[in-house]
C-alpha cells in the first residue's frame, strides 16, 4: 500500500481509493487501463477487451472496471451483498506470465490485504462461460475462507483454442471492498472514504438504482419488446457479420466489433427474459445455445480482423 | 545403489487429484525402470498443493548387459539374405557367426551383445515421456509457449523440476533434461507465504528435511495426522467433540502445506437451523469442520479451520475472517431454511409439470404421479396403511424444489422431513420423505416403517421398469441412472423386511403406468428379473456366499418373488456346507453326467416314469422307493415355505444314491433295463428340482 496517499483516498476506507489502487497497480504492470464497456453485460469476460482479445496471437494486457447486471441477483435492496448490478474489476494478460500468480497477491498487498495475517489460498475451480464457449482452468482464491477473486487460464474462447493462452483475473470488488473495511452490509461502504457530511455511501449511490431495477427486472420489464430485441439482436448480429466479409471471402473480416455488440446485446436480454421467468427449461437452453452460436461466429470474424492478428 | 529424487513443482493442483497423481507418478516411473532392466529396491511418492515428488532407491547404476542371439538364414542362403543378416546384426563376416543345426538345415546364428546403459541415462529419456503424457484428469496450457503447437499439458503450470540421482555418499549428479523450455536442477521453493525463498536440495533425505524447516510437510498423511490432532485437541480442550469427516478431512489436507487448525464461533440463533444444514454449509462452502456436545450430541455453535500459514496474529483476522464468511453463509441457509417452510409441500408440486425428468419418460410430475399409483398397489402387500402411503408418494419428491435442497443436494430426503413434520404430516409420511431413497448402497440402512418401504419400492421399480422401457439398461461401468443401485435396494428392502412381493407382477404394473411404448414389452419383466438375479449374485458373493446358487434357484424358472428366492439360496448354501448335501450333490452331478453322455448317443431324453417290473436289484427298488418318499416329503416343505425341511428331505437320498452308484451298473446290456435305469437317474434329476437345479451348482 502506498503511504504517501491522503486517507480518504486509502483502499481500506474509501471504494473509489480501492479501485483507483488496484488501476493504478495493474497500470503499473504494463496493462492498459480502459474505461468500462457502454453496454450491459452479464460479467466482465463479455466485455470486448477480454473475450474478443484473448484470441489470437496478438499479446494483450488490459485492465478496467465493468459493471455486471445479473437482472435475476437482485434483491430490491434488500439483502446486505446480492444485487442486480455491481462491479468487476477484470485483468487480462496475454500471453500469461509466468508470475501471475505473485502480481495477484502483490495486488491484493496494494489493497490492504497482507499475506503475513491473512490465509490467501487458491482453491480448484474450473471456469465455464456456456454463452461465451469459452473455459478455462484456474481457482477461486480464497481470503480467510472468502472466494475473492476468479483467476483463469483461459484454454478456449468463442469455441476457439487460445493460443497464446490469457490469464484472467476478476476480482469482486463489493465483497474485497467490504472485507477490507470491514462492513457486513454493501450498502454501508464508503464509498467516497470522507467522514461526516462528507461521506458519501455505496447506499447513497446505488440502493436506489437495486429498488427500481428489481421491480423492473421482476415485475414489469416488457417481455414482449424483449423477445422482439433478442431476435432484433441476433439478426442483426448475423448480418453485420455476413457484411464483414471484405470482399464476400471469409478471409478478411471488417466489422467483428459491432456484429460482437450485438452478441452481448442478446446475451443481456435473455438475462432479462430469464429473470422475468418467462423462459421455460427447455427453452432456456436453446437461448443459451443460440447466443453462444452468435459468440462463436463472432470469434472466427475477429481472428480474421487485423487486430485479431490475421496475417 | 543409487537413489532418485524427483520434484515436479507447479501451481496449485486440485486436492481432489493429488493422491492419484502422485501414486501414478510412481507408478509409471517405477515400471519403466523396470521395463529398462532397472530393478529397484523401493519408492514412495508424496503429494502437497504444489509438488509431486518422487524418491526411488536401490536403483543399479547401470543396466545390465544384454546378450541375445538372433537367427539369421540357412547356411548357404542367396548373398541378399546373407547381407541383411549381417547389417542387422553388426557382424563383420559370416566367420563370427555360429551355426546351428536343427531339423530343418543349418543356420547361421548371431550374437549381438548390447551394453547396459548408465541408469541416469535411461532416467534422462524416460522422465521426460512421463512428464509429458502424465495422465491428468484435465490439463491445460499457459504461458508463451501455448501459441505453438505442442507445448507442455499440466494440471496448472509447471514451474520447476527437480532430478537428482546418487549414492548416499556422494554429491548427486542431475538427472538431465528439459520439458517445454524447463530444465531440470536441484532448486525447489519453500511454503508460499512463510518460506518462499529457494532451497538447494541434493537427496530425498535433505529434500524432506529441509521442506520442513521451510514450513512444508510433505507426506499429505502426516498433514492428516496433525489435523486430526490438533482438531480434536482443540474441541476437547473447550469441552467439544469433534465431528470427523474422513473426506473433508483428505480435501483439506490437500489445500495446505503447513496445516493450522482454528477455532471460530458462530451465534446460537443458528443452532435452531437443522444440523444437517448448518453442517452441509460449513463443509461445503467452506470446507471447516464442525463439533459437537458431547453430552447432547448435538451440534455446538463453533467450527474448526484449516489455515495455511502461522499468522503473525496468531490467527485472529483469519478466524474473525472465517467467522464472517460462516456467518453470511448461515444467515442465508436460515433464510433459505424459513422461505421454505412458509409453502406447503404439495404447492411445490405443479412446478413439477415443467421439470423433465427424462425425455423419454416424461416430466417429475407424472413419474411422480406413476409413483403415486404404485406405491398405492404395493402398500397392501407390505402391510403398509393405503392412504398414508399415497400422501407420502405424493410428497415425498416436493423438497427437490425447497431452497434449502437447491443450495445443498445431498440433504435431499431430509429436509422433506423436516418439511413435512414442520406442516403436520403423520410421522410415517414425514420419515418417507426421507427414507424413501434408501437403501443407497450395499451399507446403507434399509427402512422399516412399511410406508417408507412401499414408496422406497415404488420409486425404485418405476424407475427401473422406466429405463428398461426405453431400453436404456447399464451396460459394463456405465450406469448413469444408477439402475444397479436401484435394484440392490429393491433386494435388501425385500430380504430384509422379509415381504412377499411377485416381481412379476409389480413390474407389470409399473409397466401399464407408463405413457411411453416399451421396446419390447414382451421381453421386459423376464430381461428384468434376469437383471435382479445378477444383482443378487453380486450382492452375494461380495457377502462371500455362493453366488452360483443363485442360478441354481432361478434356474427352476418362474421365480420372482426374491424373498423366496434369498430364503433357497440361503438353505441351499447350508445343506451343500454337510457332507449329505456335498455326497447328494456328487450323487446328482454323476446320474446328470451319464444321463448327458447316453442322451447323446441315443439321441433322446430319458423322461417319463420308469416300469417297476423292470427293477432287478434290490439298490434300484430301494431308489425308486426313496425317491417317491422324498418328492412327496419336499414338496410339502416347498408348499409350508420350509425350505430346510425339504432339503433335509433330499438328504434322505444320499445313502440309496450311493447305495444305487454302488452296486448297479446303468449300461445293462439288456436295452430295456439300461433305459430303465437311466429313467430311473432322471426321475433323482426331477426330483431334486423341487429345491434346485443341482447341475447349476458349481463342484
Amino acid at each position: 500500500m502506498d503511504a504517501s496517499l491522503p486517507a480518504h483516498m486509502r483502499p481500506e476506507r474509501s471504494f473509489q481509493g480501492f479501485i483507483l489502487a488496484l488501476q493504478r497497480f495493474w497500470a503499473e504492470q504494463g496493462c492498459v487501463i480502459l474505461q468500462p464497456y457502454d453496454m450491459e453485460m452479464g460479467a466482465g469476460t463479455f466485455h470486448p477487451a477480454t473475450t474478443l482479445r484473448a484470441l489470437g496471437p496478438k499479446p494483450w494486457n488490459a485492465a478496467y472496471v465493468q459493471p455486471s447486471r445479473r437482472p435475476k441477483d437482485g434483491r430490491y435492496g434488500e439483502n446486505p451483498n446480492r444485487m442486480q448490478h455491481y462491479y468487476q474489476f477484470q485483468v487480462i494478460m496475454k500471453p500469461s506470465p509466468p508470475n501471475l500468480q505473485e502480481l495477484y497477491l502483490k495486488s491484493l498487498a496494494a489493497i490492504g490485504i497482507d499475506s503475513a495475517v491473512h490465509d490467501i489460498r487458491f482453491v480448484e475451480d474450473d471456469w465455464e462461460s456456456p454463452t461465451l464457449g469459452a473455459w478455462g482452468l484456474g481457482w477461486e482464491c480464497w481470503c480467510d475462507g472468502m472466494e475473492v477473486s476468479q483467476f483463469t487460464y483461459f484454454q478456449q474462447v468463442a469455441g476457439f483454442e487460445c493460443a497464446p493462452v490469457a490469464g484472467e483475473l476478476t476480482y469482486g470488488l463489493e465483497r474485497l471492498a467490504m472485507y477490507v473495511q470491514g462492513v457486513d452490509r454493501v450498502y454501508d461502504l464508503n464509498f467516497n472514504g470522507r467522514d461526516g457530511d462528507a461521506k458519501v455511501t455505496y447506499g447513497d449511490v446505488f440502493l436506489q438504482a437495486e429498488k427500481e431495477y428489481s421491480k423492473h427486472n421482476f415485475e414489469v420489464a416488457d417481455t414482449a419488446m424483449l423477445f422482439e430485441q433478442f431476435k432484433m439482436a441476433e439478426g442483426a448480429c448475423r448480418k453485420y457479420l455476413e457484411a464483414g466479409w471484405k470482399d464476400g471471402k471469409r478471409e478478411a473480416h471488417l466489422m467483428a466489433l459491432p456484429a460482437y455488440d450485438q452478441c452481448i446485446k442478446a446475451s443481456h436480454v435473455f438475462n432479462l427474459l430469464d429473470a422475468r421467468g418467462v423462459i421455460s427449461v427447455t427453452e432456456r437452453q436453446s437461448y443459451i445455445l443460440r447466443v453462444r452460436e452468435l459468440a462463436k461466429a463472432c470469434g472466427e470474424a475477429w481472428i480474421h480482423t487485423e487486430a485479431g492478428g490475421a496475417a | 545403489m543409487p537413489d532418485l529424487l524427483l520434484e515436479l513443482f507447479s501451481e496449485e493442483i486440485p486436492a481432489r487429484m493429488q493422491a492419484k497423481a502422485a501414486e501414478d507418478l510412481r507408478r509409471m516411473v517405477t515400471d519403466k525402470l523396470v521395463a529398462e532392466g532397472l530393478v529397484y529396491e523401493g519408492a514412495k511418492a508424496f503429494s502437497t498443493p504444489r509438488r509431486l515428488a518422487l524418491t526411488v532407491h536401490g536403483i543399479p547404476a547401470r543396466q545390465p548387459d544384454l546378450k541375445t542371439e538372433r537367427r539369421g538364414p540357412k547356411v548357404g542362403a542367396p548373398d541378399a539374405a546373407v547381407q541383411g543378416f549381417l547389417k542387422a546384426t553388426g557382424l563383420k563376416s559370416l566367420d563370427e557367426a555360429k551355426i546351428q543345426r536343427d531339423p530343418k538345415g543349418d543356420f547361421y546364428i548371431g550374437l549381438i551383445e548390447k551394453p547396459g546403459r548408465d541408469a541416469i541415462d535411461v532416467l534422462a529419456e524416460i522422465l521426460p515421456v512421463i512428464i509429458r503424457t502424465f495422465p491428468w484428469p484435465k490439463s491445460m496450457r499457459w504461458g508463451a509457449r501455448s501459441g505453438k503447437p505442442g507445448s507442455l499439458n499440466w494440471v496448472r503450470p509447471l514451474h520447476a523440476i527437480t532430478a537428482t540421482f546418487g549414492l548416499e555418499t556422494e554429491e548427486p549428479d542431475i538427472v538431465k533434461f528439459e520439458v517445454d523450455g524447463i530444465e531440470t536442477g536441484q532448486t525447489t521453493y519453500g511454503h508460499r507465504f512463510m518460506a518462499p525463498d529457494a532451497i538447494s536440495v541434493r537427496r530425498f533425505e535433505d529434500y524432506e528435511a529441509k521442506l520442513l524447516d521451510a514450513k512444508v510437510v510433505l507426506d499429505s498423511e502426516r498433514r492428516k495426522d496433525a489435523i486430526l490432532t490438533d482438531a480434536k485437541q482443540l474441541a476437547f480442550a473447550q469441552g467439544f467433540e469433534l465431528v470427523e469427516d474422513q473426506n473433508l478431512l483428505d480435501e483439506v489436507a490437500g489445500l495446505v502445506e503447513w496445516p493450522v487448525v482454528l477455532m471460530g464461533s458462530f451465534e446460537q440463533e443458528f443452532l435452531a437451523t437443522p444440523a444437517e444444514v448448518i453442517r452441509a454449509t460449513i463443509r461445503n462452502n467452506q470446507k471447516c469442520f464442525v463439533v459437537s456436545d458431547p453430552k447432547t450430541g448435538k451440534l455446538a455453535n463453533k467450527f474448526i479451520l484449516v489455515a495455511n500459514i502461522e499468522a503473525t496474529d496468531g490467527g485472529k483476522t483469519i478466524i474473525a475472517g472465517n467467522e464472517r464468511v460462516i456467518r453470511a453463509r448461515l444467515s442465508d441457509a436460515k433464510f433459505f431454511y424459513e422461505t421454505d417452510l412458509k409453502t406447503k409441500l404439495e404447492d411445490r408440486l405443479p412446478k413439477f409439470e415443467q421439470i423433465v425428468f427424462h425425455e423419454k419418460l416424461g416430466t417429475q410430475a407424472e413419474r411422480i404421479k406413476r409413483i403415486e399409483r404404485l406405491a398405492a398397489e404395493i402398500a397392501p402387500l407390505v402391510r403398509a396403511d393405503v392412504e398414508k402411503t399415497k400422501r407420502a408418494a405424493h410428497l415425498a419428491k416436493a423438497d427437490l424444489l425447497t431452497e434449502v435442497v437447491g443450495e445443498f443436494p445431498e440433504v435431499q430426503g431430509l429436509m422433506g422431513k423436516y418439511y413435512a413434520l414442520a406442516q403436520g404430516e403423520h410421522a410415517s409420511v414425514a420419515a418417507a420423505c426421507e427414507e424413501h431413497y434408501k437403501p443407497q448402497g450395499p451399507t446403507d440402512r434399509v427402512p422399516t416403517d412399511p410406508v417408507s418401504v412401499a414408496v422406497a419400492l415404488a420409486d425404485k421399480i418405476d424407475t427401473l421398469v422406466g429405463f428398461w422401457a426405453i431400453n436404456e439398461k447399464p451396460t459394463g461401468s456405465k450406469d448413469p441412472y444408477a439402475l444397479r443401485r436401484a435394484a440392490l435396494g429393491v433386494i435388501r428392502l425385500i430380504a430384509d423386511n422379509a415381504l412377499r412381493l411377485s416381481l412379476t407382477k409389480v413390474a407389470a404394473s409399473a409397466l401399464a403406468g407408463l405413457s411411453v411404448q416399451p421396446v419390447d414389452a414382451q421381453k421386459l419383466p423376464g430381461d428384468l428379473l434376469a437383471f435382479f438375479a445378477d444383482r443378487l449374485k453380486v450382492q452375494l458373493r461380495e457377502q462371500g456366499a455362493r453366488h452360483d446358487l443363485v442360478d441354481a434357484v432361478f434356474a427352476l424358472g418362474g421365480q420372482d418373488d426374491l424373498l423366496m428366492i434369498v430364503r433357497r439360496v440361503e438353505a441351499l448354501g447350508k445343506f451343500l456346507e454337510t457332507d449329505d448335501g456335498k455326497n447328494l450333490l456328487a450323487g446328482i452331478k454323476r446320474a446328470s453326467n451319464i444321463l448327458g453322455i447316453e442322451e447323446k448317443k441315443d439321441k433322446r431324453s430319458f423322461d417319463g416314469a420308469p416300469d417297476a417290473t423292470l427293477y432287478g436289484l434290490d439298490e434300484e427298488k430301494a431308489l425308486a422307493q426313496a425317491i417317491g418318499e422324498v418328492t412327496a416329503e419336499a414338496n410339502a416343505a416347498i408348499a409350508r415355505e420350509d425350505f430346510a425341511a425339504a432339503m433335509t428331505a433330499m438328504a434322505k437320498l444320499r445313502p440309496p444314491v450311493d447305495a444305487f452308484f454302488e452296486k448297479v451298473r446303468v449300461n445293462d446290456d439288456d436295452p430295456k433295463v439300461r433305459e430303465n435305469r437311466l429313467k430311473l437317474l432322471n426321475e433323482i434329476r426331477s426330483a431334486t428340482r423341487a429345491v434346485a437345479d443341482f447341475s447349476k451348482i458349481q463342484d
